[in-house]
């Protein structure tokens, strides 16, 4: 018998979750991660592969064998110091990464069987260092007396920070919103991401000497040509922060949300512990949101634990085509979503009020395959219908958001509107400014985001030994 | 930082004030039409406020406003020393400078507090100014001095004449556009204060098609544009008031959407009042101030 196959004969470790019918209805975290235990069986399964496949995957190559082989060995901080060396937020990684199709669509165990749960080991090991409270520090390189800017506190823009003040350069981040995080906390629900987490990975960055400033909107109180007056050198990562909206009929009546705006509402600003907190939201009965993406998944989620008796998720293709990672269409059928597939919303329907009262749809068919590979949704004709609802959320996707590139007549941007930059280095049509994460690729993932981030933060570094 | 260090009550009911914040960066910055987002503390929500005047030298921003719901209440309630968790400017895109000539600005009610600063610039731009200033009651007018200094001409009025003309200020305007007819001397009109006033502002201006520019104070969260909550309908398509705004061609703002739009929390914004008066322990009668 190979090696895979014995491995395999351990299955996959499952990792135990809040019932469906009673997380549907709160907030807390769905997972409860891995225990001591199960966290060394399961890494026990890894085969320490000598070409390990796995790291290909991974965006910013975390050293994937030697990290689960100390959780094998039950030497859970050496682990999590292990992760740091690459990712530098593996608490939030090993939560939000479509492993699936990075890391662990490339193990070796996949081939014939499960590959090796990377993801919940790495949230396994960085939560046993936070909750040991044994944060370590990393050697900090003696100053260097340069000055680098940072505008966006998002993945990317963290990323930056963490890896140039640990260079010996000094760090400033500007960032709009009064937290720190970008997606991580107005986004992302705390049921799958708790905001303690992230509040910990910004508290380490400060702890390693980067000045945050929030509630700082650059473009408004200052351009990057000004910051560089100031600065040395510039990282951009402002992130996809633009809403779009469907262009129907109704778009504006009262109950219907972007995406953004309803999960800023809840999360951010945390509208579902309204009038503890001052921000309302709509607490629909019925919703309807459009789209497939994790974010609409996160939306039609939020909406049952906002209490919520139906909530839709209208998809003009069908489950297969869906961007949402799977683990995700799982957990929102599991808690109740029902999918309301090949069906595409024609107009938003609404009272004399102005308040939604339904949604108008048209059944689809698959036609051919387009661009994107996926079979084209195609109308079926007199196949219209009406769906109640009494609020709605658009998830169909984001731009970048301008307020930068408006303001910064030199930086190129594409006709997305996206900043021009190497993918390879970040570097922009300026000199000293660097971009990265969403607002160079549009909306993709957390850790590409970070990996962007990475690759510009070695390239300022290069930038400020040649200048 | 944030701190206050100056506080006024123009009316106790309802309760109008003025605060002088210290920020010295949007200080710097702000340009009339501009405005401010502010967060109490951590609870709290962002509303937007205008920018009503500035003092770059000392850093120091002045807001005006009403005191209508919870957070506006609990914002008249802080006193000269305390500090907001955030204040966050300057946003919105200035008013656009021109030479128009005269500019009439009609403004109503806490409208007086964005128009002095926008009036205040066109005029150092070189712009004629005529003002419009008007409210419900006397007790509601504030600031009269200030945009007297920098008017060219004002005319003051109240609804139920307790002082100055007796009359709406879209009165008073409809007179000016007619008698500008054969000068057309004004260029722009811009008009500020409550929905509704603008409403009828514009509908006063259009026939006479003089531009006539408002200000849209629709419901706001982040206001840099990442959410769309703010969003309105002008000339057919929809704009984003945080970053395409405030200000707009008025003859083409959809303001029934907008009203219906701003009407969206009622229900809410009700109960976080009431609950907001019980623990400050107030009737509410005074217009949320504690003395
Ligand atoms: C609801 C939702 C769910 C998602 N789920 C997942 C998931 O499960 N897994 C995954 O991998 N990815 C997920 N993503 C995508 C992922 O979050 C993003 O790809 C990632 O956050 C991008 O990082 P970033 O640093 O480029 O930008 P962002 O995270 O968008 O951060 C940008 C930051 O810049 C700030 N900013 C913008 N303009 C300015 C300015 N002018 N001045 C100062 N600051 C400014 C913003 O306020 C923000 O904080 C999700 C996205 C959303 C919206
Ligand atoms: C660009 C802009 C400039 C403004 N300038 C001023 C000003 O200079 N002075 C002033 O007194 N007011 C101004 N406003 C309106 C001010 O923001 C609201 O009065 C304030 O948010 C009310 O908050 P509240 O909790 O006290 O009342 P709430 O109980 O929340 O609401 C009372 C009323 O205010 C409106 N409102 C609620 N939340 C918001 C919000 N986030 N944004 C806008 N309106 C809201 C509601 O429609 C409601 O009718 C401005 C609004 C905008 C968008
Ligand atoms: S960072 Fe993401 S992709 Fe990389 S190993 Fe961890 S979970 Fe996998
Ligand atoms: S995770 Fe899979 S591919 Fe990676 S080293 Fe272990 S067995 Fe090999
Ligand atoms: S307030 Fe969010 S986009 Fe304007």
């Amino acid at each position: 018998m190979s090696e895979i196959n014995k491995a395999n004969k351990l299955p996959r470790h499952p990792m135990p979750e809040q019932d469906p019918k009673v997380r549907a209805r709160n907030f807390d975290e769905v997972p409860f991660g891995y225990s001591e235990e199960t966290a060394m069986a399961e890494a026990g399964r890894c085969l320490r592969c000598k070409k390990p496949k796995c790291v290909e995957g991974c965006p910013v190559n975390v050293k994937i064998p030697e990290f689960v082989g100390l959780i094998a060995d039950g030497d859970f901080l050496a682990a999590a110091h292990k992760l740091k060396e690459t990712n530098a937020l593996p608490a939030v990684c090993g939560r939000v990464c479509p492993q699936e199709s990075q890391c662990e669509s490339r193990c070796v165990l996949g081939k014939k069987g499960e590959p090796v749960a990377i993801g919940r080991l790495e949230r396994f090991a960085a939560d046993y260092e936070r909750a040991q409270a044994k944060m370590e520090l990393p050697a900090i390189a003696p100053s260097t007396g340069r000055k680098v800017v940072v505008i966006g506190a998002g993945p990317a823009g963290l990323t930056v920070a963490g890896d140039l003040i640990k260079l010996g350069h000094q760090v400033t981040i500007y960032e709009a919103l009064h937290k720190s995080g970008g997606v991580l906390v107005y986004g992302i629900p705390e049921f799958r991401l708790p905001k303690a987490i992230v509040q910990a990975e910004v508290d380490y960055l400060k702890a390693l000497g980067v000045e945050i400033v929030e509630s700082y909107v650059v473009g408004q109180i200052e351009t990057v040509d000004e910051l560089l007056e100031r600065y040395d050198a510039c990282f951009i990562g402002t992130g996809a922060g633009l809403p779009v909206f469907m262009g129907i009929e109704g778009e504006n009546l009262n109950g219907v949300y972007s995406a953004n705006e309803y999960l800023t509402r809840s999360n951010l600003m945390k509208a579902y512990r309204f009038p503890e907190y001052d921000t309302p939201i709509v607490k629909g009965k019925r919703v309807a949101t459009f789209g497939g993406g994790n974010v609409a998944m996160d939306a039609s989620r939020t909406a049952l634990r906002l209490g919520a008796e139906k909530s839709y998720i209208v998809y003009r293709r069908s489950e297969a085509e869906m961007p949402a990672r799977n683990e995700e269409i799982h957990h929102a059928k599991e808690e109740g979503v029902e999918l309301v597939l090949l069906a595409s919303p024609l107009r938003l329907l609404g009272n004399e009020k102005g308040w939604l009262t339904g949604v108008e749809c048209i059944r689809m068919e698959l036609g051919e395959p387009d661009d994107s590979g996926r079979r084209r949704p195609v109308p079926i004709e007199g196949s219209e219908f009406v769906l109640e609802i009494d609020t709605a959320v658009v998830a169909i996707g984001n731009g970048p958001n301008p307020l930068v590139p408006s303001t910064t007549p030199d930086l190129k941007t594409n006709r997305w509107g996206n900043i021009d930059a190497s993918l390879e280095t970040g570097a922009t049509s300026m000199t000293g400014v660097f971009a990265g994460g969403d607002i160079v690729t549009g909306a993709a993932t957390v850790i590409e985001a970070m990996g962007a981030g990475k690759k510009a933060a070695a390239a300022i570094h290069r930038y400020l030994e040649e200048n | 930082m944030n701190r206050i260090v100056a506080k006024e009550e123009f009316s106790r009911n309802p309760g109008v004030k003025m605060m002088q914040i210290e920020a010295p960066g949007i200080a710097r910055k702000a340009k009339g039409g501009q405005f401010v987002v502010f967060r109490l503390d951590e609870t709290g929500e962002r509303v937007p406020l205008t920018v009503a005047d500035t003092d770059p030298e000392k850093g120091l921003v002045t807001i005006i406003f009403q005191e209508v719901g919870k957070s506006t209440m609990a914002l008249g309630a802080l006193e000269v020393g305390d500090c907001l968790a955030d204040f966050i400017g300057p946003l919105g895109r200035p008013t656009h400078m021109d030479d128009y000539g005269t500019v009439l600005c009609v403004a109503g009610g806490i409208g007086i507090a964005p128009t002095h600063n926008i009036a205040k610039a066109l005029k150092a731009h070189g712009n004629r100014i005529i003002t419009v200033m008007g409210a419900r009651t006397k007790e509601l007018l504030f600031w009269e001095d200030k945009m007297r200094a920098l008017s060219d001409e004002i005319y003051v009025c109240t609804d139920d004449g307790s002082y100055g003309i007796h009359g709406l200020v879209t009165k008073v305007e409809q007179e000016l556009l007619e008698k500008n007819r054969e000068s057309g001397e004004i260029g722009l009109v811009i008009g500020i204060g409550p929905p509704i006033m603008m409403k009828f502002v514009c509908k006063t201006s259009e026939p006479f098609g003089v531009k006539t520019l408002v200000s849209l104070p629709t419901i706001m969260v982040d206001a840099t544009g990442m959410c769309g909550a703010c969003r309105v309908t002008v000339g057919g398509e929809t704009k984003f008031v945080c970053v395409d705004g405030p200000e707009f061609d008025g003859h083409q703002v959809d303001f029934d959407e907008m009203m219906k739009r701003q009407a969206i929390y009622l229900e809410q914004e009700k109960v976080a009042r009431e609950l907001y008066e019980k623990e400050a322990g107030c009737c509410g009668e005074c217009g949320g101030d504690r003395q």
